[in-house]
């Protein structure tokens, strides 16, 4: 593997070396810092500034999260965040999948794409899970269409009615496409 | 919008690359050049000195911010070196051609890194700001950017108005709540932009074309008092007649070009 920037620089230095820099080339830079203006940072008020924001190696960090099964970590940061989501953990083919999203950093399209990929293949594995335990799938209770039934009738009756007309032609289509080959071979 | 220079695009205004030139509003917006500068510190005081200085302004710069430059052409590097005017703390530059990045360093007293040499630079950006990210981000590249496929690929294809590349990189490479600067050119129609990405870490963009005029006061001011050195960026004189190759020049960074200046013909008889 050849040897990347990445790999070569050690962190922390970002506030050693902006710190010795205000102490130091500061003096080599013509004009330094004579067009600060603290009122031009779009980002206040929203965020209300308590003067420390260059001290944020300092802070006390909240506590570890116990970590019982597997988390992902994302490739930008060190370690894993202080509290995690616990809700689905990688499993399955799903987990292969992000497992391999996270070898990414979140600049990438394909972090992004195949994590969508794996949510799709989760829930597939989720119904197959389901299956399994005897839950059959209830999209009038799943889905909300209860609601639908009684909010908004017209729509989803048409809908509906769409719905099962394109399935049935499209089967209707397949099954004939797969009849006219018979024909030809025979 | 309409813009001088960018072709009917931008309007169909004239640029003022010819040995005369009409002048749009003349009545506001000449400057006269002061008794003393140099001709050549003037004419960058034109467009590359106020960009650069913009990208600076409007990335809102706090003293002892970490200023990460995307793009080592004529504008980042004057926008990395007026990082400094503002306070910056630490200031980064990242492009991929060695001879700019080596200019970069000298003239604007910054970090230099070629990113044909990280695996991803938004991991190696985060990794150097203590895994926060740069305070800000400044896109000097716009829409011209190499470095990433899909980017590259779609821009080619015409599905987006060129690549998008170096924005996306700023967004992911500033801390959350930072701010993203615009000043790379980009198209009006669309690019691939990391909406999600903005709106979750709060960040916010500033971008806009320099306010020339408004800026030339201080930036007057800052060249006169050598403060600012529009001149040194002046790597290739070129005559007017020739500005195709000057042009191809640029684009294509060769003979270690970093800011070609057309000379009419009338300027070299009164040499």
């Amino acid at each position: 593997m050849k040897n990347v920037l990445e790999d070569i620089i050690e962190p922390p230095l970002d506030r050693t070396i902006a710190n010795r820099n205000m102490d130091v080339r500061v003096q080599d830079i013509p004009g330094w810092g004579m067009d600060a203006d603290p009122d031009n940072d779009p980002t206040y008020p929203m965020k209300r500034s308590n003067g420390a924001d260059h001290e944020r190696l300092n802070y006390v960090k909240a506590p570890q999260q116990r970590r019982d099964m597997e988390v992902l970590r994302s490739i930008e940061r060190p370690n894993i965040t202080r509290v995690f989501g616990t809700s689905t953990p990688p499993s399955g083919l799903s987990g292969i999948i992000r497992r391999y999203a996270y070898k990414f950093s979140e600049a990438t399209a394909t972090h992004w794409m195949t994590l969508i990929l794996a949510d799709r293949v989760d829930v597939i594995q989720g119904k197959i899970n389901d299956l399994k335990n005897g839950i059959l799938p209830n999209p009038w209770v799943e889905r909300g269409w209860k609601a639908e039934w009684k909010h908004n009738r017209p729509a989803f009756v048409t809908r509906m009615t769409v719905t099962a007309l394109v399935i049935t032609a499209g089967i209707l289509l397949l099954t004939r496409k797969s009849r006219t080959k018979q024909i030809v071979n025979s | 919008m309409a813009f001088s220079g960018y072709a009917h695009t931008g309007g169909g205004y004239d640029g003022g690359q010819g040995e005369y030139v009409r002048v749009p509003y003349a009545d506001v917006s000449p400057t006269k050049i002061p008794e003393g500068m140099d001709i050549e510190d003037a004419v960058l005081l034109t467009d590359v000195v106020p960009t650069g200085y913009q990208a600076a302004e409007q990335a809102g710069i706090q003293k002892g911010d970490t200023v990460v430059v995307f793009g080592a052409g004529p504008i980042g590097i004057m926008a990395a070196r007026c990082a400094w005017l503002f306070g910056a703390g630490r200031v980064i530059i990242i492009d991929h051609i060695d001879y700019r990045l080596e200019f970069a360093k000298k003239y604007s007293y910054c970090e230099a890194y070629n990113f044909k040499e990280m695996n991803d630079p938004v991991v190696f950006v985060k990794k150097l700001t203590d895994w926060y990210g740069a305070d800000v981000c400044i896109d000097a590249v716009g829409c011209e950017a190499v470095g990433h496929g899909l980017q590259d690929i779609t821009g080619r294809m015409l599905l987006q108005a060129g690549s998008a590349t170096a924005f996306h990189w700023a967004v992911n490479s500033v801390k959350k709540g930072g701010i993203v600067s615009i000043i790379g050119v980009y198209g009006p129609p669309w690019n691939l932009a990391p909406l999600g990405s903005i709106m979750n870490k709060g960040i916010t963009i500033r971008a806009n074309q320099a306010s020339v005029k408004r800026l030339l006061p201080k930036l007057i001011d800052h060249v006169m008092s050598g403060r600012l050195n529009p001149k040194g960026l002046i790597s290739h004189r070129i005559p007017l007649e020739e500005v195709s190759d000057a042009y191809r020049m640029f684009s294509k960074k060769l003979d270690n070009i970093i800011k070609p200046l057309l000379i009419p013909p009338r300027a070299a008889y009164a040499a």
